[in-house]
C-alpha cells in the first residue's frame, strides 16, 4: 500500500491540477473501465506549432485511475503532439513509479487509453486496434 | 456476548484446520482474512484429497468403458449425482444435470426450455437484484423474439418489493426466475411464497441458487423450484462443475442443448435420437474429478449440517452489520437484517471501492470491489461500485473486527 498510495499518487488524486474542461478543445474522448466502472473524459488543445497547449480531464473512479490521468496530462502539456502519440504504456508506468498487478494495471492505463483515443481522433465507442487489453 | 452466541453454533477453529489456505500470510507478518467466499469459497483438505485420490487411483473416462478404472470412475460420478439429489431434496438423480457452473445451468434452461416454449408477447418475470447470469441470458433470448421481461424491484433496504408480484403475475408470465440469495445485498427472498403465487398464476419457477445452496438448507420440493441452478466452487467444491436441477417431466420434454458424445441414443448420418435425462444434457466428457470433489464438499457440509451453516451465518450477520454501520461515511447496499446472509456490500463517502479493497489487502483482508455482476442493482442504488465482504463457515467474529479496524485505516489514508 505504501507503494501504491505513495504521497505523489494521493496528492494528485486529492488535489488534481488538471480536472476540468477547456473552451475549445481540438480533441475530446472518453471511455470506461468496464470491470470497475472507472470513467474518464479528456479534452486536449493543440497550438499552431502542433504542441499540446492545454488539457483537462473529468471522471470518476479509484485513486489510481484519476491520479494517473492528472499525472499524464501534467506530463504531456507543452510537448509536441507527435511526441505524445509515441508515449507508451511503459512510459506511463515509469511516470507513476509503481508496479501493478493485472487488475490495477487497467485502472492506471485507462488515462493513456483515453488520451490516445482523443489525439488519434477516435469517435465514442471506437478504439485503437493496438490496445493491449 | 455475541461472540459466545456465535461460537456455540459451530466449532470454527476445527473447521479452519481443514482449510490449509486460511493459515497463510499475504505478506510477512500479516495473516490472511478471506472475506470473498461469495466470489468463490476456499476448499477443505477433504475436497482437495478427493480430487487427488481420483487422479492418483481411479482416473478414467466415464460410461461405455468396461475396464476396472472406467467402472470406478463411472460409479464415483453417478454416486455424486445421487448425493446431490439427496442434498437438495430432488425426487430422483435423473433430475440432476452436471454442467460447468450456475451460469451454464441457467443458459441451458433459457436455450432449451426458453426457445421451445417462449413466443412473441410472452412474459418472463425476474428481479432487479439478479446476478447477470440470471439476466443476460434472458435478455439474449428476449431480444428479437418479442419476449417481455418484467422485474420485481428492490426496496431501499435491499428487500424485494413483494407487493409488485400480483400485478406482474396478472400478466400471465410463463416463467418467474429469481435468485435465492443476492450476491450483493445478501437478501434471501421468500422463494417458497414467490413460487406458490407463480404456480397459481401458471408460471414455472427457476431459482438461481448460486448463493442460496452454499449457505442454507435447500429442498427443491418445499421451495417449489421447477429449476434450480448452482455452482460447486461456491460451496467448498472445485471450480468447473455446476448443477442444474429440473423437474423430470420438464427435462424430458425439453430439446437437447449441446450436441455431441454421451447425449445421444443413436446416431446415423441422417440424424440422431437423444439420450434419456439427464445424459441428454451432458454432451462431451464432463468435469469428472471435479464432480467427485463436489461429492466430498457435500459430505463436508452435511457433516456440519446446513441448518448449522445457516444459523452461524445469521449470527455473523447480526454481529457484523451494526459494526459496519458504526463506520462514519459507510453506506450498506441493503441494510436489512431480515432474511439475509452474511454478505455486505458497501461504499464509503469519497473513496472508490477499488481503493477500499486495495488498502484492506494491505492488512491481509480479501474483499471484492466492483459491481459484482449485478450492475442494474448498483444503478438502482446510484453507485458505480461497492466493496463486498462475505463470510462463510470458516470466518470468525475476530476477522470481522479486523475488517472494521482496517476500514478506519482506509478512511485515514484518504482523509
Amino acid at each position: 500500500m505504501e507503494d501504491l498510495y505513495r504521497e505523489y499518487i494521493l496528492d494528485h488524486y486529492k488535489a488534481p491540477r488538471f480536472r476540468g474542461h477547456l473552451e475549445n478543445p481540438a480533441f475530446v474522448y472518453e471511455d470506461d473501465n468496464p470491470t470497475c466502472g472507472d470513467h474518464l473524459h479528456m479534452e486536449v488543445a493543440v497550438d499552431e506549432n502542433g504542441v499540446v497547449s492545454a488539457a483537462r480531464f473529468d471522471g470518476m473512479g479509484c485513486a489510481l485511475s484519476q491520479a494517473s490521468a492528472d499525472i499524464l496530462l501534467e506530463h504531456i502539456i507543452g510537448k509536441p503532439l507527435e511526441e505524445v502519440k509515441q508515449f507508451s504504456k511503459d512510459d506511463l508506468l515509469n511516470l507513476l513509479g509503481i508496479t501493478l498487478g493485472p487488475v490495477r494495471l487497467k485502472c492506471a492505463l485507462l488515462s493513456l487509453k483515453v488520451l490516445k483515443g482523443a489525439i488519434y481522433g477516435l469517435k465514442p465507442g471506437e478504439s485503437l486496434t493496438d490496445e493491449e487489453d | 456476548m455475541p461472540n459466545l452466541e456465535i461460537s456455540s453454533i459451530l466449532d470454527v477453529s476445527r473447521i479452519r484446520a481443514d482449510f490449509p489456505v486460511l493459515a497463510r500470510e499475504t505478506r510477512e507478518g500479516v495473516s490472511l482474512v478471506y472475506l470473498d467466499s461469495t466470489a468463490t469459497s476456499q476448499k477443505p483438505r477433504q475436497v482437495i484429497e478427493a480430487l487427488a485420490d481420483f487422479y492418483l487411483h481411479h482416473n478414467a473416462n466415464i460410461h461405455r468403458g468396461v475396464h476396472t478404472l472406467a467402472e470406478e470412475a463411472t460409479a464415483a460420478y453417478e454416486e455424486t449425482r445421487a448425493r446431490v439429489a439427496r442434498f437438495i431434496g430432488a425426487a430422483s438423480p435423473k433430475e440432476i444435470v452436471f454442467v460447468r457452473n450456475a451460469t451454464e445451468a441457467i443458459n441451458l434452461v433459457v436455450y432449451s426450455w426458453g426457445r421451445a416454449n417462449l413466443r412473441e408477447g410472452d412474459v418472463v418475470v425476474l428481479t432487479e437484484m439478479e446476478h447477470h447470469a440470471n439476466l443476460v441470458p434472458w435478455q439474449m433470448l428476449a431480444k428479437g423474439r418479442g419476449v417481455k421481461l418484467e422485474f420485481i424491484h428492490v426496496r431501499p433496504d435491499g428487500t424485494l418489493a413483494m407487493d409488485e408480484l400480483p400485478r406482474l403475475l396478472a400478466l400471465k408470465p410463463k416463467m418467474v426466475a429469481v435468485s435465492g440469495m443476492s450476491n450483493v445485498t445478501g437478501f434471501q427472498p421468500d422463494v417458497a411464497e414467490i413460487a406458490r403465487q407463480a404456480h397459481d398464476a401458471g408460471a414455472l419457477v427457476l431459482v438461481d441458487g448460486a448463493q442460496l445452496v452454499p449457505h442454507a438448507p435447500v429442498d427443491v420440493q418445499a421451495l417449489g423450484a421447477d429449476f434450480l441452478a448452482f455452482s460447486s466452487h461456491k460451496m467448498l467444491g472445485p471450480s468447473g462443475v455446476g448443477v442444474l436441477y429440473g423437474r423430470r417431466a420438464l427435462l424430458e420434454a425439453m430439446p437437447p442443448f449441446l450436441g455431441g458424445g454421451d447425449m445421444i441414443k443413436r446416431v446415423t448420418l441422417e440424424g440422431f435420437s437423444a439420450n434419456a435425462v439427464p445424459y441428454k444434457f451432458e454432451a462431451g466428457t464432463p468435469a469428472i474429478a471435479e464432480v467427485v470433489g463436489l461429492g466430498a464438499a457435500i459430505d463436508y457440509l452435511n457433516a456440519i449440517g446446513m441448518e448449522a451453516v445457516h444459523a452461524y451465518e445469521q449470527a455473523m450477520a447480526r454481529y457484523v452489520l451494526p459494526r459496519l454501520q458504526e463506520v462514519p461515511g459507510l453506506h450498506l447496499l441493503g441494510a436489512s437484517l431480515e432474511r439475509r446472509g452474511a454478505v455486505f456490500s458497501f461504499w464509503i463517502d469519497g473513496i472508490h471501492a477499488h481503493d477500499v479493497a486495495q488498502v484492506l489487502d494491505y492488512y491481509g483482508i480479501a474483499v471484492r470491489a466492483g459491481h459484482h455482476c449485478a450492475q442494474p442493482l448498483h444503478i438502482r442504488f446510484g453507485v458505480p461500485a461497492t466493496a463486498r465482504a462475505s463470510f462463510y463457515i470458516y470466518n470468525t467474529p475476530e476477522e470481522a473486527d479486523r475488517l472494521v479496524a482496517a476500514l478506519y485505516k482506509v478512511k485515514e489514508v484518504f482523509a
